[in-house]
C-alpha cells in the first residue's frame, strides 16, 4: 500500500492501481453523506480533481494521485456514501486506475512514512 | 488556539474526546467520537447534552419596577415584554433603524427581573446596546459565572427528573429557579433542535458535577456543535448571521410568530420599536422576499452561498444547508422572492458549476416535538 500527502492511498491490483483515502482521512472528515464520482474512461493529471466528496460538515475533493486513466469506479458509494466511514481501506475504493509506469508509485509515502507524516 | 477563550467544562469536552475548534471567541466541541450523525440522530430518539456556555446570560434588574423596564426593553424589540407572565419565557429579536435583525434571544420573566439569553457572537454588542437604551429604568448585568447546558430529546424530562423532579412540571417555555445539592438553576422548558428539552443556567462550579451525573446516565450522550446545527436546520430554526442578520427583517425571516398583535397595527403598544415603519408594512402588505425551505433532488448538498436560480435569473442563496440525517437528506434555507416561495417552486442551485434541482419547502422540515 502506498500514500499521498493527501491521505489517499494506492493499492495495485494486477496492472490497475485502486484509490481510496485513509482512516485518518475519513474520521477527520467525519460522517459521509455525499460522493461523486468521475465517469469511467476518463483520462486525469496527478492533481487534478477527480472525486467530490460531502461529509455532514464540509465538501472536498479526492485528486488523481498520478497520471493515468480511471477505467473504474466505485458506483456504490453514491447509494451509500457512509461506507468511507465504515470501511475506507475496503469496500470504499474510489476508483481504479491504469496508469504507464507503476514504477511512480515508487514516489509515493510507505505506510510507516505515512503515519510518520499524520503523528 | 490562542487568544481563545475556554469553557468552564473545557476539560470535561476534552475527556470525552470532543474535537475541539474555534466557534465566537470560544474553542468549542464540535464533536465527539460518536460523530455528528449518531450525535444527531441520538438526540432525536434519547437526550442529547449540549453546554452552550458561550452564549451571553444576561440580568435586567429593574430599577423603577418592572413595568418600566418592559416597557424599556419593549422599545428594542418588536415583542409583547408587558404581557410576559412571571415563569414563562419568550423568543425576542433587537431590530436596527432599518428593520433588520441585530440578534435573536430568548428572554424570561422571572418575577422582580428579566433573564436574557443572546448569541455568544452578539452578546458584546448585545450588552452595550442594553446599556446604552435601558440603564434608566433597568441594571444590565452580564452574568460570567454561571453555565449554560441543554438537555435536548424525547429522553431529556425522564433523566432530567432524576436530579431536579420538579422539572416535569415546566410546560414549553416555561421558566424557574430549581435547587440542586445546594446550587441555584434557572432552567427553562425549551432549547434550539426542535426537541423537547431543558436549557438550564447554573452555577459554572456546579456544572461539571451535574454534567457527569446526566452524562452517566444511559439516555444521555455529549452532543457537538455539529449536530446542534444539523438539529436546529431540521427544525428550521434561524442561525444568527446566516439566516438572519442586519439585513432581513423580522417579516422577511418567517419570523412574524414572534410579533405579538400587541406591538402591530392597531395594537395596544404598536410601533416604538427600531425599524417599526418597514416592519409593520411588510406585516401588512408582505414582504418581497421570505425565508423558505429548500430540498435538493439528489444526494448532493447545498451549502451557504449556493446560488439559487429560476430560469436564467440569480433569485437568491442558501443562508444555511446540509444534510439532515433525520430526513436521510440534503436540507437548506434561502430568502426567495414571495412569488417562488410556496412549497413545491421548483428552482435550481448552482453546485460546482452544475445548476441541479431544488423544491422549496414548508419548514421546519420535520415537525418539533415541544411538550405545550
Amino acid at each position: 500500500m502506498k500514500y499521498t500527502k493527501e491521505h489517499e492511498w494506492l493499492r495495485v491490483e494486477g496492472d490497475l492501481v485502486v484509490v481510496g483515502i485513509t482512516e485518518h482521512a475519513a474520521t477527520a472528515l467525519g460522517d459521509v453523506v455525499f460522493v461523486e464520482l468521475p465517469e469511467p474512461e476518463t483520462v486525469v493529471a496527478s492533481g487534478d480533481e477527480v472525486v467530490v466528496i460531502e461529509s455532514v460538515k464540509a465538501a472536498s475533493d479526492i485528486l488523481a494521485p498520478v497520471d493515468g486513466e480511471i477505467v473504474a469506479v466505485n458506483s456504490k458509494l453514491t447509494d451509500n456514501p457512509g461506507l468511507v466511514n465504515e470501511d475506507p481501506l475496503g469496500a470504499a475504493w474510489f476508483f481504479k486506475m491504469k496508469i504507464d509506469d507503476l514504477a511512480v508509485l515508487d514516489d509515493l509515502m510507505d505506510e510507516d512514512e505515512y503515519n510518520e507524516m499524520i503523528g | 488556539m490562542a487568544d481563545l477563550l475556554r469553557l468552564g467544562l473545557h476539560d470535561l469536552h476534552v475527556a470525552l474526546g470532543g474535537r475541539m475548534v474555534p466557534f465566537a471567541g470560544y474553542e468549542m466541541p464540535v464533536q465527539y467520537p460518536a460523530g455528528v450523525m449518531k450525535e444527531h440522530l441520538h438526540t432525536r430518539t434519547a437526550a442529547g447534552l449540549f453546554d452552550v456556555s458561550h452564549m451571553g446570560q444576561v440580568l435586567l434588574i429593574p430599577k423603577q419596577g418592572i413595568e418600566a423596564l418592559a416597557l424599556g426593553f419593549e422599545a428594542l424589540m418588536p415583542v409583547d415584554v408587558l404581557g410576559l407572565k412571571e415563569g414563562r419565557q419568550r423568543y425576542g429579536l433587537f431590530t436596527n433603524a432599518e428593520g433588520g435583525i441585530l440578534d435573536d434571544l430568548m428572554f424570561a420573566n422571572r418575577g422582580d427581573h428579566l433573564f436574557v439569553v443572546v448569541n455568544a457572537a452578539c452578546k458584546v454588542a448585545d450588552v452595550a446596546h442594553m446599556t446604552a437604551h435601558l440603564s434608566e429604568v433597568a441594571e444590565v448585568r452580564a452574568v460570567t459565572d454561571r453555565a449554560l447546558l441543554a438537555l435536548q430529546g424525547p429522553l431529556a424530562e425522564l433523566a432530567l427528573e432524576r436530579l431536579v423532579p420538579e422539572v416535569a412540571g415546566l410546560r414549553f417555555m416555561d421558566q424557574g429557579t430549581f435547587q440542586w445539592e445546594g446550587a441555584e438553576l434557572w432552567i427553562s422548558r425549551s432549547g434550539y433542535t426542535g426537541e423537547d428539552g431543558f436549557e438550564i443556567s447554573l452555577p459554572e462550579n456546579s456544572a461539571h458535577g451535574f454534567a457527569e451525573m446526566l452524562l452517566a446516565m444511559e439516555e444521555v450522550a455529549p452532543i457537538g456543535l455539529g449536530a446542534r446545527d444539523s438539529l436546529r436546520l431540521e427544525a428550521g430554526l434561524c442561525l444568527y448571521g446566516h439566516d438572519i442578520d442586519t439585513t432581513t427583517s423580522p417579516v422577511e425571516a418567517d419570523l412574524a410568530w414572534a410579533i405579538q398583535k400587541t406591538r402591530r397595527r392597531e395594537g395596544a403598544r404598536a410601533g416604538g420599536f427600531p425599524g417599526a415603519a418597514r416592519i409593520l408594512l411588510e406585516l401588512e402588505f408582505g414582504p418581497a422576499r421570505r425565508r423558505v425551505g429548500l430540498r435538493p433532488e439528489g444526494r448532493a448538498p447545498m451549502r451557504e452561498g449556493t446560488e439559487l436560480f429560476h430560469g436564467d435569473s440569480v433569485v437568491g442563496r442558501v443562508t444555511s444547508g446540509g444534510f439532515g440525517p433525520s430526513l436521510e437528506a440534503p436540507i437548506a434555507m434561502a430568502y426567495v422572492p414571495v412569488d417562488l416561495a410556496p412549497p413545491g417552486t421548483a428552482l435550481e442551485g448552482e453546485v460546482r458549476g452544475k445548476r441541479l434541482p431544488v423544491t422549496t419547502s414548508e419548514l421546519p422540515f420535520r415537525a418539533s416535538t415541544y411538550k405545550r
